[in-house]
Parts: C-alpha cells; sequence; structure tokens
C-alpha cells in the first residue's frame, strides 16, 4: 500500500523532470511533434552548443556565480556572528537583542520602502545590490544558535575563560571548527536561494551586462525574446521560435544542474538543519 | 555591577556590531520608509521630504475598482493552495514512514525534494514548456485521448489549478520533513501495544500517527496562514500575463505593478498598498491562532 503510494509521488514528481531533461537532447521537431515523450528522440547536442554560442547566456552564468559567492560568504558570515553570541547564556541584555532579531521575521518594509532604501544607499544597478540588501536570514541566524547551543559544552567555555582565552578567540578556534556541519547547511540555504533568485535584479538592475542568469531565463523562457544576431550559425533560414524551440530545454538543464548537484552532498546536514530549526525554533 | 559584565564581554558585543548594523540597515530603516505611505512622493522631496497627505493613499486603495478583485485573488488563490497542498506532505510523510525497504524510502526522498531547488524561473519556465497549447506534452497526450484541452496559461480559471499544483510538486517533498521527523518522536510503545491488541494499521495511522503530529501540522498551518500572502508572490508574476489578469492580480504584484513595473513609478500609492497586505497578513495570522486555541490545545502563542 504505501509502497504504491509512495511510487505514484516519486513518478508524478519525475516525469517533468525526465521529459525536460530527454527534450534537451532531441530535435525541436521531434518535441513539437509529440513524438518525444520519455527518451530523447533524434539524439543531438546542438541545444548545448548553442547555448554556449549565445553571450548572454554566457554572461549570465558567470554573473549568477559571482553574486552566489559574494552573497553566500556574506551572509554566513554574519549569520555566524549574529549567531555565536546569541547562544551564549552569560551575553548580558541577550534577550532585549534576540527580539531586536525576531521583529524582522515578523514584520517588514515591504517591496517599495526596501527599494527606496537601496536606491538611496546609491547600489541600484551596481554588483552590490545582489549581494548585499535581503540576503542575510533570521531563521538561519536562529537554526545557527540552536546548533551551538546543543554542541559546545559550557564547561569547554568555562575552561577556556579560566585559562584566559578571549571571546575572539574561542569562537574562532574551538566553535568554528566543531561548526562544520552547521555552516554547510547555512552555505547551502543561502547559496541555493541566490543562485535562483531574480526578483531583486529585476527591481535593482537595468545594464543587461550585469543580469544573473535567472533574469536572462526569463527572458528566453517567460517572455519569449531571444537574440538571433548572437548565434548567427543557427539563425541562418530559422525563427526566432525555432531558435527558442531549440535553447530552451538546454537551458532549463543548466541552469537546474548547480543546487541539484549541491545537494546531495550535503542533503543529510541540510535535513538535520530543518529538524533543529523546526523543532527547537 | 551590569556594566562591569557587559565590559567583559565586549568581544561579543564587537561580534554583533555587523549583524545589528546590517538588520538596522535593511530591515528597520526600510520598516521607517513606510512613512512614504502617508506622503505623496516626488523626486525632489524624495523618501523623507516629500507632503504628507494623511490616509489620502489607503482612500485611493478603497476606492479603487480593483480593490474587491484584487484582494479576493489574493485570498481566493492562497487559501486554494493552503487547502489543496496541506495533506499531501503528511500523506507522503506517512507512506514513507510505513514503508518496509529502506532504499525505496531514502530514493523516494531525494526525488520528492528536488524540486525544492529548482530556481521558479524555471518551474514556470517548464510549465510554459509542457503546457504550450501548441507544442506541450501534456496538451499533445490530451489531445489524443481526445479530451477538450483547455488554454492552462492563459485561461484565468486554469491559472489557479496550474498554479497551486504546480506548487504542491514543488514542496511536498520538503515540507514532508518535518512530518517525518514528528513521526519520529512518536514513543514505539504506542504501536507495540497497539499491534498486540490486534490494531490494523490504518487504526494505528488514525489513532496514533495523527494525533501526533497534529500539533506540529496546526503550527505550521498557522505559520502559513501569516505567510500565505506574501510566499509566491514571484511565482505569481512570472505566470501572469494580460489574459490571465482576472485572477493573477495579487496584492503584490499590483504593488509591483504601480510602484515599480510601470513607466511613472507611484511610490507613495504602491506602498499603502504594501501596508494593506501586512494588516490583512495580521489579521489572518491572529485569526488563524485563536481558531487553533479554540479547536485544539495548541497555539503559536
Amino acid at each position: 500500500m504505501s509502497a504504491v503510494v509512495l511510487g505514484l509521488f516519486a513518478a508524478s514528481v519525475l516525469y517533468p523532470l525526465i521529459y525536460v531533461l530527454s527534450a534537451s537532447f532531441s530535435s525541436p521537431d521531434a518535441i513539437t511533434s509529440g513524438q518525444m515523450w520519455l527518451w530523447p528522440v533524434d539524439v543531438t547536442t546542438r541545444a548545448y552548443e548553442t547555448v554556449f554560442e549565445y553571450q548572454t547566456i554566457v554572461t549570465g552564468f558567470v554573473n549568477s556565480a559571482i553574486y552566489t559567492v559574494g552573497g553566500t560568504a556574506f551572509a554566513v558570515s554574519l549569520t555566524l556572528l549574529a549567531a555565536y553570541p546569541l547562544s551564549r547564556k552569560d551575553l548580558p541584555a541577550r534577550n532585549v537583542i534576540m527580539v531586536f532579531f525576531v521583529i524582522p521575521m515578523v514584520f517588514s518594509g515591504g517591496m517599495i520602502p526596501t527599494y527606496l532604501v537601496v536606491r538611496e544607499l546609491g547600489m541600484l544597478n551596481t554588483r552590490w545590490a545582489l549581494i548585499i540588501p535581503g540576503v542575510v536570514a533570521v531563521w538561519n541566524v536562529i537554526i545557527t544558535r540552536t546548533f551551538f547551543q546543543i554542541t559546545i559544552p559550557n564547561e569547554l567555555l568555562d575552561a577556556a575563560h579560566m585559562d584566559g582565552c578571549s571571546d575572539f578567540r574561542f569562537f574562532l578556534r574551538i566553535v568554528l571548527p566543531l561548526s562544520k556541519p552547521i555552516i554547510a547547511v547555512n552555505a547551502l540555504f543561502y547559496g541555493v536561494a541566490q543562485w535562483n533568485s531574480w526578483f531583486n535584479a529585476l527591481i535593482y538592475l537595468t545594464n543587461d551586462q550585469l543580469f544573473p542568469l535567472q533574469l536572462v531565463l526569463r527572458q528566453i523562457l517567460i517572455q519569449n525574446t531571444v537574440d538571433p544576431s548572437q548565434v548567427q550559425a543557427i539563425a541562418e533560414g530559422n525563427t526566432k521560435e525555432d531558435i527558442r524551440d531549440l535553447l530552451k530545454y538546454a537551458v532549463i538543464v543548466i541552469a537546474s544542474l548547480p543546487p541539484l548537484l549541491a545537494y546531495p552532498f550535503v542533503q543529510k546536514q541540510f535535513v538535520r538543519g530543518v529538524r533543529i530549526g523546526s523543532l527547537k525554533g | 555591577m551590569t556594566s562591569r559584565r557587559v565590559l567583559r564581554r565586549w568581544q561579543l558585543y564587537a561580534m554583533l556590531v555587523l549583524p545589528v548594523a546590517y538588520l538596522a540597515i535593511f530591515n528597520y530603516w526600510p520598516m521607517i520608509g513606510i512613512q512614504i505611505a502617508f506622503r505623496s512622493y516626488n523626486p525632489a522631496g524624495g523618501m523623507w521630504g516629500s507632503p504628507w497627505v494623511g490616509v489620502a493613499n489607503f482612500e485611493t486603495f478603497m476606492n479603487s475598482y480593483l480593490f474587491w478583485p484584487v484582494i479576493k485573488n489574493t485570498l481566493v488563490l492562497h487559501f486554494y493552495a493552503l487547502v489543496a497542498t496541506f495533506p499531501l506532505p503528511i500523506i507522503l510523510a506517512l507512506a514513507l514512514n510505513y514503508v518496509k525497504r529502506r532504499w525505496f524510502s531514502r530514493v523516494v526522498q531525494m526525488i520528492t525534494y528536488a524540486p525544492h531547488f529548482i530556481p521558479t524561473v524555471v518551474v514556470v519556465g517548464i510549465l510554459f514548456a509542457i503546457l504550450d497549447p501548441n507544442s506541450g506534452i501534456y496538451v499533445l497526450a490530451l489531445e489524443k485521448l481526445g479530451v477538450p484541452v483547455p488554454d492552462f496559461l492563459s485561461d484565468p480559471l486554469w491559472f489557479r489549478h496550474v498554479y497551486v499544483w504546480s506548487g504542491a510538486w514543488q514542496t511536498m517533498g520538503f515540507s514532508a520533513i518535518v512530518y517525518l521527523a514528528a513521526l519520529a518522536g512518536i514513543d514505539p510503545e504506542l504501536h507495540e501495544a497497539a499491534t498486540v491488541d490486534g490494531a490494523s494499521r490504518i487504526r494505528r495511522v488514525w489513532h496514533i500517527d495523527l494525533p501526533g503530529i497534529a500539533p506540529v501540522a496546526i503550527i505550521l498551518l498557522i505559520l502559513s496562514m501569516g505567510s500565505t500572502l506574501s510566499t509566491g508572490f514571484e511565482k505569481v508574476l512570472l505566470m501572469q500575463n494580460a489574459l490571465n489578469l482576472d485572477s493573477s492580480q495579487v496584492i503584490d504584484t499590483y504593488v509591483y505593478q504601480v510602484g515599480l513595473g510601470s513607466q511613472v513609478p507611484q511610490f507613495s500609492y504602491g506602498a499603502a498598498i504594501g501596508v494593506f497586505q501586512s494588516v490583512v497578513g495580521l489579521v489572518l495570522i491572529v485569526a488563524a491562532n485563536r481558531i487553533a486555541r479554540w479547536m485544539t490545545d495548541s497555539s503559536l502563542w
């Protein structure tokens, strides 16, 4: 009984993914005519070759990599710096500071005031607009704080204090090396969110040289705009629709690969992180 | 005394300086910036110096012919999503919990978590590809079966179904994690005792598992009530087009449209509509909490 239910769940989730993957290796004709429905038909890698010629996609990929690495490093650092002091029972006025951190989980300024603040800071149309605003999540601070409370024994801290070890040193030498799992969880949380985000780019950027991959994808997949001049060899004798049909499945695969590849490696820790957050949050 | 304690722990405060400054700039400053909703924004005055107009922006929205349609779309879309997708992760978690072969359970978890990691733009891109009226595989399959095929992507009615069920596809695996954790916390002796007494599997699910995960389920339901208005906005915006606007224009997309998406951005008006959304969200979460406390013993506060 349960096996049948699980089979149904798995199949319904998996089918569209297999279809897209197969389509990216099939000829556009086989797809539009409906011949291709599970495994690739007329196997070809032309779609992928075209994607790598398409300069806007390549630029977008590089930009996304910059934003993901930069934004993740920034967000993880700030999260650790906030979570450790908050995990310490001997932090004076801890509850007041905690309230300061929790309020933004409930209330926010909303889209327009946030946009205006980023504009006031002069970040519009710069890479900073995608690396700094809106990347740190209080939820992660709380999960990380809980992790510290569970895993760093008080005796260790007492002993370190006795030996005259400062809080900075204790954090750098003892706490961080013991916290690799939670650092990995944070990096994955933030990294996936950064790679997948597009809305901030839509409102903060107008210079298309700075566009992340997701915004380029939106143009191709959703707004149906392609620029045939970028793929001269293929553009000959083909309409814009032909080029888009050729490109679309391959870009879907390429854009989903980084987060999907990252996740099996950290899956166990990721799931553990979600559980810590849900049970002790 | 206190000041000496603070002094001794100054390094902890030093660590907090950056995060606190970050929240102050990017979370608290915009919160104060909400005052723009009570002004009439002009470029010369900017965010802090434009003339005050009181609640005029709110009145404009409440008197607008779009007021009720937008509120209705927001509530219908999100309640539909809430009700339709709520049971799926619970069913999935129960099935995962009872399956005998561990490898099979692990494979299914692997597969059902995957969509959580796929970018929203890509999810909508996949929807547009498989539901394309001319070449989408789902459309072609239905045509082959001789079923009249609606225009999934531009019919206002179908917009809701496509949005909600693709959302279920994206989230059910990942949402099941929390329920799996709750199921793992149930005392195995309860199950042993019930089995000895001859209880069937269905009866054990009903009398042991479901009551066991109910507190978690209720808290998640309340939490999602509060966030329900703001989640999914990006996907709605991506799926929106001129033809399905009748059901796809929700508060958030309307804020975007008047405030940032148009040639003549109306910052003050947009911000006022945004405030409206927060108020509705707050009312929903308080109401949900009341109902939960009234019907059961679990509540958020």
